[in-house]
């Protein structure tokens, strides 16, 4: 099991990501934003929370352009997994693997605290190892979460069951409550909370363990 | 030659800092102002032969984000 971990100038959950996949099992590449390829028989790319170029223009409008970002849509494209927390998920909406768009928080203020999420699909390879509408207790931390997508666009998300996971009390004025979502062959999630820093105890919770497990499990046996 | 493009939320995408714009214009008084709505205006200098189409896939490729951003052209 590989996962690759791509690194941005900004990035700042890179090594924490890695950690989560290097507990759960996975061998982990870090990956330069300038790298045009990703390297061989990787099974999930983990595009990282932070501040990927200083979040100039918009939140991931950069990082989404950058050399390895092609390969990473290429690896989507060809069925490949990818999981996007926080400046990850704006990236990957940025690069229209995943519908919608992360605008400023509501309240327009950074918000760093840990939520309640609710489980709200766990036919996805992240999502397996939880219950439907198990809660769960993860971190966020950002100031652009404000989850848009239209009510044609909503509508069709939740008539294909790709909300992954909901917030219990919205922080930022996500369009319908949505902290996560997943594309249409559910093997990219997009998350604005951090699973990663709720991977060891010595985080405060571990409620974030089960996903990166989860994936491991799907790996081991596909 | 130069050109200058504005980018905006789309009308019906919430614009919670022309909003909070809107709200410190009317504590401080100003009572006339019904909506703010807040953009970007981004500066181009571009070599001779760019043409109106480039500009046009630069706004669509990066400069504004076609879910949420409506943006206009000005070449001059």
């Amino acid at each position: 099991m590989r996962a690759a971990v791509i690194v941005f100038p900004g990035s700042n959950c890179d090594r924490d990501m890695a950690v989560a996949f290097e507990r759960a099992g996975f061998a982990v590449d870090m990956v330069w934003h300038k790298d045009v390829s990703l390297p061989e028989g990787v099974d999930i790319v983990g595009v990282p929370g932070g501040f990927s170029f200083g979040d100039y223009l918009r939140c991931g409008a950069i990082a989404a352009n950058s050399p390895i970002c092609r390969a990473v849509v290429d690896h989507a494209e060809r069925g490949g997994y990818a999981l996007g927390v926080c400046n990850g998920f704006q990236i990957l909406t940025e690069t229209g693997l995943l519908p919608g768009a992360l605008r400023r928080n509501a309240g327009l203020k950074y918000i760093c605290k840990t939520v309640r999420l609710v489980t709200a699909t766990t036919d996805t390879a992240f999502t397996a190892a939880y219950d439907k509408g198990q809660e769960i207790d993860i971190p966020i931390a950002h100031h652009d979460g404000n989850y848009f997508v239209d009510d044609a666009k909503l509508a069709q998300l939740q008539d294909e069951d790709r909300i992954a996971f909901t917030y219990a009390q919205n922080p930022n004025g996500s369009v319908a409550d949505i902290a996560g979502v997943v594309s249409k062959n559910r093997r990219v999630l997009g998350m604005m909370p951090h699973p990663e820093r709720a991977a060891d105890a010595g985080h405060g919770g571990t409620d974030g363990i089960a996903m990166f497990d989860a994936l491991a499990s799907a790996f081991v046996s596909a | 030659m130069k050109a200058r493009v504005h980018v905006m939320l789309k009308n019906g995408v919430l614009d919670p800092q022309g909003e909070a714009v809107r709200h410190a214009l009317g504590a401080m008084g100003f009572d006339k102002v019904e909506g703010v709505r807040q953009g970007k205006v981004i500066d181009l200098e571009l070599a001779a032969g760019a043409t109106h189409d480039d500009v046009v896939e630069m706004c669509e490729k990066l400069l504004a984000n076609t879910v949420i951003e409506s943006y206009e052209i000005e070449l001059g």
